[in-house]
C-alpha cells in the first residue's frame, strides 16, 4: 500500500506542475501588464517603475519567469494582496478552512443521500421506487445551483424565515448556543451543493450496482445462505464502489466549482467568494493563488480517491 | 458473442414468431427506439417551443428590453407585462426573449466548438499509436483535472478587455465566452472518440478498407468516424446543457455578459437583491435555465437509448 501512495504521489506532481505551467503561459500571454496597477501609476517615477520592473524580471526570457514564479510560489512566497495589503498566503489560509467544511459537508451529505437510495433502485430496477428516484435525479442535476439556491433562500428564509441566508463567522453567541448557530447556517448552502451531486451520484451508483448484482459470485452468496442485507453491503457494494470513486473523483472540479457559486449566494467567506471579490477588485496575484490552490485541492481529493479506490481494490495496489 | 446479447430481450420476445420486423435505415431505427423514451419526446416539443419563442418571440412581442419605466417599477405579472417587470420598470418577457437568444447561441456554439476539439484530439490520439497517443492523453487527463470554473473566471478576466477591444463588448464577450468553455469540456468528447476509434480500427471492414489502398485520413473520415458518430452525438448533447449552465453561471457571478445584455444568468444574477418583494424576477429566469436544461438532459438521455449500442439496461 506504502509504495502504491509512493506511486500515485508521483503521478501527482507532474499534474500539480502541468497545472501551474497552464497558469503561468494564461498570464504571460495575457494582453497588457498584469502588474500594470504598479506600473503605470503615474505617481511612480520613471526610474523607479523601470527598478520596479527589473526587480520582478518582467522583461526576462520567459522560461525564466516561469521557474522563477514557481520557486516563489514552492517557498510560500505567493505575493501581496492589491485590495487588502496583506500576503496572500494569510488571505487564503484563513479562507480555506471554511471552503474545506462546506464542500466536505455537503460530499458526506451527497454520499448519504446517494448511496442508500442508489442501491436500493438497482435492487428493484424499474420498480415505481426506481423510476421516482430516477426522475428526482435528473431534476435534481438539471436544477443549477444558483437557481436552487435562490430557492431555498426564498423559502426558508424569505417566506418561513427559519434560516438566516447571510453566514457569518462573527456569532456572539457562546458554547452550544454558538454550534446550533453555525448548523443553522451552513444548512442551506451544504443543503444546496449537496443534493446537486447526490443527483449525479445516484445515478453512478445505481448503474454501478446493476452492473454488479447480476454477476456469478452474488449467486453464489446468496446461495451459501447468507442474507440479503449482507450479500449487499460486503458483495455488492464494496465492488460497485470502485468504478464510484472514479467517478465521484472526476466530479471534484465540478464540486469545488459549485462551491464557488454557493459561497457566492450565502455570502461565506471561503476562497471562492474570496476569487470573485478579487477579480471584481482587479487584483491579480489572489486570482493566480487561489485558482491554484483550487487546482491543488482537486489534485489532492484525487489522490485521496486513488488511496481509496486501492484500498477497495487491492488488487490494483499491488500491481 | 457481443452481437448475441440483445439490447433489450423483453422487447424482443414481443415480437411473434413468423413475423418479421422491418428493419429501415439506421435512421428509422434510431428514431424508432427514441420514440419509446416518452420523456425525450415531451423535451423536444418542450425545447423546440422555447427556440421558437426565443426566435420568432421578439417579432410577436415588440416591447423594448431597454424601455425604462418608473411607474411599473417591480410589478408583478400583468397583461400589460405578462412576465412583470425589473426594478426599472422594464419589461421581463421581452428581455427573457432577448436573454434566451444568447443563452441557446452560447450553449450551441460551445457544444460546437467542444465536439470539434474533441473529435480531433481524439481522433489524432486514436488512430496514431504510441508516444503521440500518450502526450495527448495526459492532456486530457490534465485538464479533466483542472478546475473549470476557477479558470474559466481567470481567462476572462485576462483576456476581457483585449477581445472587447479588438470585436466589441458583446461579439467580444459571445466569442470568449464560447471558447472558454468549450475549450473546458471536449475531454470526454475526446476520450470517447479515442476508444471508439481504438475498436473499430481493429474491425474487419476497416481492414477491408486498407487492403483495398485507402489511405489513413480516407480511412478516419469515410469509415472509422461515421460509425463513432453515436457517442458524440450523445455526449455533444449533454455539452449543450452543460455549457448553458456554464453561462449562466458566470452571468450569475457578475462576470458574463455586460450588464446591458439581459442573459438568463444576468436576470438572476440582478433578480437576487429583490427576493423579497419581487420573486417573480428571479423564478422565471431560473425556471427558463431549469427547463430548458432538464429538456436537453432528457433529450440526450433518449439519444443514448437510441444511438449508443453499449447501452443495455
Amino acid at each position: 500500500m506504502g509504495k502504491y501512495i509512493l506511486r500515485r504521489l508521483t503521478i501527482a506532481l507532474p499534474s500539480l506542475l502541468g497545472i501551474s505551467l497552464i497558469l503561468f503561459t494564461l498570464l504571460a500571454l495575457a494582453p497588457g501588464d498584469p502588474f500594470g496597477e504598479l506600473a503605470t501609476n503615474s505617481n511612480i517615477p520613471p526610474e523607479v517603475r523601470e527598478a520596479i520592473r527589473v526587480k520582478f524580471g518582467i522583461d526576462d526570457p520567459i522560461f525564466v519567469r516561469y521557474l522563477r514564479w514557481l520557486a516563489a510560489m514552492l517557498q510560500g512566497d505567493w505575493g501581496f494582496s492589491f485590495a487588502s495589503r496583506i500576503d496572500v498566503d494569510k488571505l487564503i489560509l484563513q479562507r480555506v478552512p471554511t471552503t474545506l467544511f462546506v464542500v466536505g459537508s455537503s460530499q458526506i451529505l451527497a454520499l448519504a443521500v446517494a448511496l442508500p437510495v442508489g442501491v436500493y433502485a438497482a435492487m428493484r430496477p424499474y420498480s415505481i421506487f426506481d423510476q421516482i428516484a430516477n426522475t428526482v435525479a435528473f431534476i435534481g442535476f438539471s436544477l443549477p445551483t444558483f437557481f436552487t439556491g435562490l430557492l431555498m433562500i426564498l423559502v426558508f428564509s424569505v417566506t418561513l424565515g427559519w434560516l438566516p441566508f447571510v453566514y457569518r463567522t462573527d456569532i456572539a453567541a457562546t458554547g452550544w448556543l454558538w454550534y446550533w448557530e453555525n448548523v443553522k447556517q451552513a444548512i442551506m448552502p451544504v443543503a444546496v451543493l449537496g443534493l446537486f451531486q447526490a443527483a449525479s451520484y445516484t445515478r453512478y451508483v445505481r448503474s454501478a450496482v446493476l452492473d454488479v448484482i447480476r454477476l456469478d459470485y452474488v449467486t453464489t452468496a446468496r446461495s451459501k445462505g447468507l442474507n440479503e442485507g449482507k450479500v449487499v453491503v460486503k458483495h455488492v457494494v464494496r465492488n460497485a464502489l470502485i468504478p464510484v470513486v472514479t467517478l465521484v473523483a472526476l466530479q471534484m472540479p465540478a464540486v469545488f466549482g459549485g462551491a464557488i457559486v454557493t459561497e457566492q449566494i450565502f455570502r461565506i467567506p471561503g476562497i471562492g467568494s474570496l476569487l470573485i471579490s478579487a477579480i471584481l477588485a482587479n487584483d491579480t496575484p489572489v486570482i493566480m493563488a487561489v485558482t491554484f490552490v483550487f487546482a491543488c485541492l482537486v489534485v489532492v481529493f484525487n489522490l485521496l480517491a486513488d488511496i481509496i479506490y486501492g484500498w477497495l481494490d487491492p488488487r490494483i495496489s499491488y500491481r | 458473442m457481443a452481437g448475441l446479447t440483445h439490447a433489450s430481450p423483453i422487447a424482443e420476445v414481443a415480437v411473434p414468431l413468423g413475423i418479421r420486423r422491418r428493419r429501415g435505415s439506421p435512421g428509422v431505427e434510431a428514431w424508432r427506439k427514441f420514440r419509446r423514451h416518452r420523456m425525450a419526446v415531451a423535451s423536444v416539443a418542450i425545447l423546440t417551443v422555447l427556440t421558437l419563442a426565443v426566435l420568432l418571440g421578439p417579432l410577436l412581442w415588440s416591447v423594448p428590453i431597454n424601455e425604462i419605466d418608473f411607474t411599473a417599477r417591480l410589478s408583478t405579472p400583468t397583461w400589460q407585462h405578462p412576465f412583470g417587470t425589473d426594478d426599472l420598470g422594464q419589461d421581463l418577457l421581452a428581455r427573457m426573449l432577448y436573454g434566451g437568444r444568447i443563452s441557446l447561441a452560447v450553449g450551441f456554439a460551445a457544444m460546437v466548438v467542444a465536439v470539434v476539439v474533441g473529435t480531433l484530439i481524439g481522433a489524432i490520439s486514436g488512430i496514431s499509436r504510441g508516444s503521440v497517443d500518450a502526450v495527448l492523453m495526459w492532456i486530457t487527463d490534465l485538464f479533466l483535472a483542472l478546475p473549470q470554473l476557477p479558470l474559466l473566471l481567470l481567462v476572462i478576466y485576462l483576456f476581457r478587455d483585449f477581445l472587447k477591444n479588438l470585436v466589441g463588448p458583446e461579439g467580444g464577450v459571445f466569442i470568449l465566452i464560447v471558447l472558454v468553455i468549450g475549450g473546458f469540456r471536449w475531454m470526454p468528447v475526446a476520450r470517447l472518440v479515442r476508444a471508439q476509434f481504438l475498436s473499430l480500427r481493429e474491425k474487419e471492414f476497416v481492414e477491408a478498407a486498407r487492403a483495398l489502398g485507402a489511405t489513413t485520413p480516407r480511412l478516419v473520415i469515410r469509415h472509422i468516424l461515421p460509425n463513432s458518430l453515436g457517442p458524440i452525438i450523445v455526449a455533444g448533447t449533454i455539452d449543450v446543457a452543460a455549457a448553458i449552465i456554464a453561462e449562466s453561471t458566470l452571468s450569475f457571478l457578475g462576470l458574463g455578459f455586460p450588464p446591458d445584455i439581459p442573459t438568463w444568468g444576468r436576470l438572476l444574477f440582478d433578480a437576487k437583491d429583490y427576493l423579497d418583494i419581487a420573486p417573480h424576477w428571479a423564478l422565471f429566469a431560473g425556471a427558463a435555465i431549469f427547463l430548458t436544461v432538464l429538456a436537453i438532459n432528457f433529450i440526450g438521455d433518449g439519444l443514448r437509448d437510441a444511438l449508443d449500442p453499449r447501452k443495455v439496461m
